[in-house]
């Protein structure tokens, strides 16, 4: 037995996750990229040559510029400017934080809602499982783009654009947050029914707990490993959808626009020759897409309990 | 000579952070018929020197030296197919979980006839004769009906009998039993004792009996080896351990055993736990549990002595047989 | 005599397998039939323990040994039957007016490598339950509570921050045992507890179990299918087959002269080490399975000595000696 306490900053660095982490080189590069990234979208106001929202400093005649180095380029814009005139780099970096705002806002609204249903369904079982669980059928029976183009344009039409556009990013966070929960719920459920045969449970039992502290207190932790690998997948599932939205005039308005939106904009002039406009940010939009995607298949390989060997 | 003689084995596994070792100059020998027992606490490495026998060790673990001599050829140093000829031909393997042999999609015929034709050219009929009598030699009731049946149809006490029958099909010269019983209620299991133990005898085959059970080895082997920690820490004929056991490790072992102690009072109790494989202490790995650990027992390995028919790697053994050729010195 | 403090009545419980009444329905010979299954784990048992004893249970895998645990602790709802406590009936408590039983009731689990939650520091886990039940203890007083269950049980007060797969399983086991004993509880169910432990880690578990009922006046319900540890921990033993107990008596007169042919056939499979050879009573067949359960005695079937009676007519408990009850009819008859 090793002596004193040991912190959770050295338990982790101990840990395989850490170890496996520091030898696989394509996670590192999809982290850094990732975290890269974020750090952008996070800090876009302050790293932002212009700020794309502010009307007054558009000017329509510095539209459709090509990014540095090519014929007619200003310097002042180093990857062009779009149909009206706004700064590409600025407008990326704002789109960015559009899109994964919504990507980790619906991903939490599904696992909060994954979790919950989950969590029920697997403990208590019985008809609250059966209810649940055909509620989920019935949910994941309509593809999310339809769901979210029926509410979508529901909306649009009661409110009208103007106001649309001031609470598009809630409702596409509800859209896609509600169209995807029972992801999240079934995987959630699976591991409840397996967690809840351990004799831990029965102990708790034993003791007199009540249901809800068996539930969040004893199981819930020892699920939260494929929550957390599911999640990051639904990340990158979330961007996608709400770039398909936006590609189909059903997302974000033009004036606040996500990375799908702007690719949306940028689609009329690429028979224009203007292809930077679509291209620029569909690049990034794939690059963001597919370092998710690769965490996450590094995380479900890390946290896989048949590979894993503690 | 020996049928199978371990000369030195050492079985390391590679890990994050270094090389582990599992064992540690394992030596012993197996003659034609005879029935050895291995015999130690889980950790203790008695399943790796199964495996390793017939050079089964499954990565990261690798045979780091000494050699496994079967009839004179040393299986360390054999190619897989070589080997392949050897496995289940003239060395069988029993294991604990009898579905690790058995294929749930197969019938028990298809699997027996499929294991003969593996190795002899002979007619599926011929082979189905075969196993059909292997199945009678091990008692299971109304045996051709069995021949059709899945593994799952099957008790676990019939299964087990199955897979005895599996390794006396090619009329091998060694079977290794790796705690063929530990899964079975204690009627079964002793009836499955007394099955292997007859059939051993009379075939001939010799057997490797690898077990915690300090019962079932004082009743099925001839002599036992004791492992503590990737070594041999006692070996010698059955009786004289389980009478007379040298070791510190082997007498705690079997005075902690309830049967030894008086109803309702204290067991005896060796203190701690086998050490991991990570941190095996230096010198005898046993004693930070030990009463008689001097410093010399926690900086030096012991070599092994003899003390009477029995080998022990022990310090305070080899003080003590000392002392009593000093007293008959003296005495003489 | 004084009452006991844990009754079992009468206590059945099956496990249905059939499913819902849609899955029961086939079609057969030309007609619908509803046709139901279910496993009769446990086949009315009646067992009273006594204050200050340990009661062992005994039995082959299937017995229902382990269900007549978790019954008794409420982990599962009996079919038939009732559990009483100090002479007040707990099975059919639910949740406030069952906390208190649940600390004078207690359960150590057999697998130490599951029954540990992975996710809580020694010290949450073992502090959880002593808030849970005593909310007004301070929190020092909770501190010295579980440094005084954790020195009882030998695991050093030092290591609380630790999580259990820090720990070996015999040390795992004595976390959870010091678990139980955090209630102060006056009864202790234990489902094999040292069958997953290691030879020399059984004896260290056995002795704290026999220490922490000596010091703390504990009563013992042990379940177990290793009839040397009932032998050695035991004050009486109860032989478990197919559901039913089929002989129970103190422990000296039971491993002295066991009557029922199934004790003498299980104590007979015992390895001893004094033996050269494996010497044991052959039973024919195999156990029945107790969804089709045999009628008559349970145990007819593989019993050298079944007659007619036996194949038709349930044997009851009967006492044949002080402190030695036996249901076979052969043994009442005088015939054995």
């Amino acid at each position: 037995m090793t002596t004193a306490t040991v912190s959770r900053w050295d338990r982790f660095r101990e840990s395989f996750f850490w170890y496996s982490f520091k030898r696989d080189k394509v996670a590192i590069l999809s982290f850094v990229v990732l975290l890269l990234m974020v750090l952008a979208a996070v800090f876009a106001p302050m790293l932002a040559p212009a700020d794309p929202y502010d009307l007054a400093q558009i000017d329509i005649m510095n539209s459709e510029l090509p990014p540095a180095g090519l014929d007619g380029a200003d310097p002042a814009f180093p990857l062009g400017t779009d149909a009206q005139g706004r700064d590409l780099l600025s407008t990326i970096l704002y789109g960015t934080r559009v899109s994964l705002m919504i990507g980790f806002g619906a991903v939490l609204l599904q696992s909060i809602l994954g979790v919950l249903f989950g969590l029920m369904a697997g403990y208590l079982g019985g008809k609250v499982d059966a209810v649940l669980m055909r509620i989920a059928d019935v949910q994941l029976s309509f593809s999310t783009l339809m769901v979210a183009i029926i509410v979508g344009a529901v909306f649009k039409a009661s409110f009208g654009n103007l106001m649309f556009g001031e609470i598009a990013i809630y409702m596409l966070i509800f859209i896609i947050g509600v169209a995807e929960w029972p992801q999240i719920a079934r995987t959630v459920r699976a591991s409840v029914l397996a967690e809840k045969k351990k004799e831990y449970v029965d102990a708790a039992k034993v003791m007199g707990f009540g249901t809800p502290r068996i539930m969040f207190r004893h199981i819930l932790p020892n699920t939260l490993s494929p929550i957390f690998v599911i999640g990051t997948v639904q990340i990158a599932n979330a961007i996608i959808s709400e770039a398909a939205l936006s590609f189909l005039g059903l997302g974000m308005p033009e004036t606040q626009p996500s990375l799908g939106s702007l690719i949306k904009s940028g689609f009329d002039f690429i028979q224009s020759g203007s292809w930077w406009i679509t291209l620029i940010p569909g690049l990034v939009l794939v690059v963001l897409v597919l370092v998710i995607n690769l965490l996450g298949d590094w995380l479900r390989d890390v946290m896989n309990p048949r590979l894993y060997k503690g | 000579m020996a049928l199978l003689e371990v000369k030195n084995l050492d079985v390391r596994f590679a890990v994050r952070g270094g090389d582990l070792t599992a064992l540690r100059g394992i030596s012993f020998s197996l003659d034609k018929g005879e029935r050895l027992g291995l015999v130690g606490e889980s950790g203790a490495g008695k399943s790796v020197a199964a495996f390793s026998i017939l050079n089964l060790i499954a990565k990261p673990g690798y045979i780091a030296g000494g050699q496994i001599l079967f009839e004179g050829k040393d299986l360390a140093a054999m190619s897989e197919r070589e080997l392949r000829k050897i496995r289940g031909n003239r060395i069988a393997m029993i294991f604990q979980d009898p579905m690790m042999t058995l294929n749930p999609v197969l019938t028990i015929g298809t699997q027996m006839v499929e294991a003969i034709l593996a190795h002899r050219k002979i007619s599926k009929k011929e082979a189905r004769a075969i196993a059909l009598d292997r199945l009678q030699k091990v008692q299971i009731p109304s045996p051709e009906k069995r021949l059709d049946q899945y593994p799952h149809e099957l008790s676990g006490g019939m299964r087990q009998r199955v897979i005895i029958a599996i390794a006396l099909l090619l009329d091998p010269e060694v079977i290794i039993a790796d705690e063929p019983t530990t899964a079975l209620d204690v009627t079964i299991q002793a009836e499955i004792m007394d099955l292997l133990l007859n059939l051993c005898e009379q075939e001939n085959v010799a057997l490797m009996l690898i077990t915690h059970d300090l019962g079932v080895v004082s009743q099925v082997t001839q002599r036992m080896l004791v492992m503590y920690s990737g070594r041999i820490i006692e070996q010698g004929p059955t009786r004289d351990i389980i009478d007379n056991a040298q070791h510190p490790y082997t007498v705690g072992l079997i005075s902690a055993l309830p049967q030894m102690g008086e109803p309702g009072a204290r067991l005896f109790q060796i203190p701690g736990s086998m050490p991991s494989l990570k941190n095996v202490p230096t010198g005898c790995p046993f004693h930070p549990r030990c009463d008689y650990a001097t410093d010399q027992c926690r900086q030096a390995m012991p070599d092994y002595v003899h003390a009477g028919n029995v080998d022990v790697a022990c310090f305070e053994v080899s003080k003590r047989m000392e002392q009593e050729k000093h007293m008959q010195e003296e005495r003489s | 005599m004084t009452s006991p403090l844990v009754e079992i009545r009468g206590l059945e419980k099956q496990f249905d397998l059939s499913g819902s009444l849609l899955e029961q329905i086939t079609f057969k010979d030309g007609r619908f039939q509803r046709k139901q299954e279910a496993v009769h784990a446990i086949n009315g048992v009646d067992l009273q323990v006594q204050k200050g004893e340990a009661l062992c249970v005994v039995g082959e895998s299937g017995c229902g040994k382990s269900t007549v645990a978790r019954t008794v602790m409420g982990l599962l709802s009996p079919t038939a039957g009732e559990i009483h406590y100090d002479g007040k009936r707990i099975d059919n408590l639910k949740g406030r007016d069952a906390l208190p039983y649940r600390r004078k009731m207690q359960m150590i689990f057999q697998n130490p490598y599951a029954s540990l939650n992975p996710r809580m520091t020694i010290q949450q886990t073992l502090e959880e339950p002593v808030r849970f039940h005593q909310p007004d203890l301070s929190q020092s007083d909770v501190r010295a509570k579980v440094q005084e269950v954790m020195q009882s049980v030998g695991i050093d007060p030092d290591w609380g921050s630790r999580f259990g797969h820090e720990f070996s399983g015999g040390q795992r086991q004595r976390i959870a045992i010091a678990r139980a004993l955090a209630v102060d509880p006056e009864f202790i169910v234990a489902d094999e507890p040292i069958s997953a432990l290691d030879v020399s880690i059984q004896a260290q578990v056995l002795n704290l179990m026999m220490e922490a009922q000596e010091t703390r006046n504990l009563t013992y319900l042990f379940i177990t299918h290793d009839l040397a540890v009932v032998e050695h921990f035991g004050t009486r033993v109860a032989v478990m087959y197919l559901g039913r107990v089929c002989e129970l008596a103190d422990t000296k007169s039971l491993f002295a002269t066991p009557r029922h042919p199934y004790t003498q056939a299980l104590l007979s499979a015992i390895p001893r080490l004094e033996d050269e050879r494996p010497n044991y009573i052959r039973l024919q067949g195999e156990v029945p399975t107790p969804v089709n359960l045999p009628s008559g005695c349970v145990f007819h079937g593989r019993c050298p000595h079944a007659n007619e009676r036996c194949r038709t007519e349930v044997p009851k408990l009967i006492a044949t000696d002080a402190n030695v009850q036996v249901a076979c009819h052969g043994v009442e008859e005088g015939r054995l």
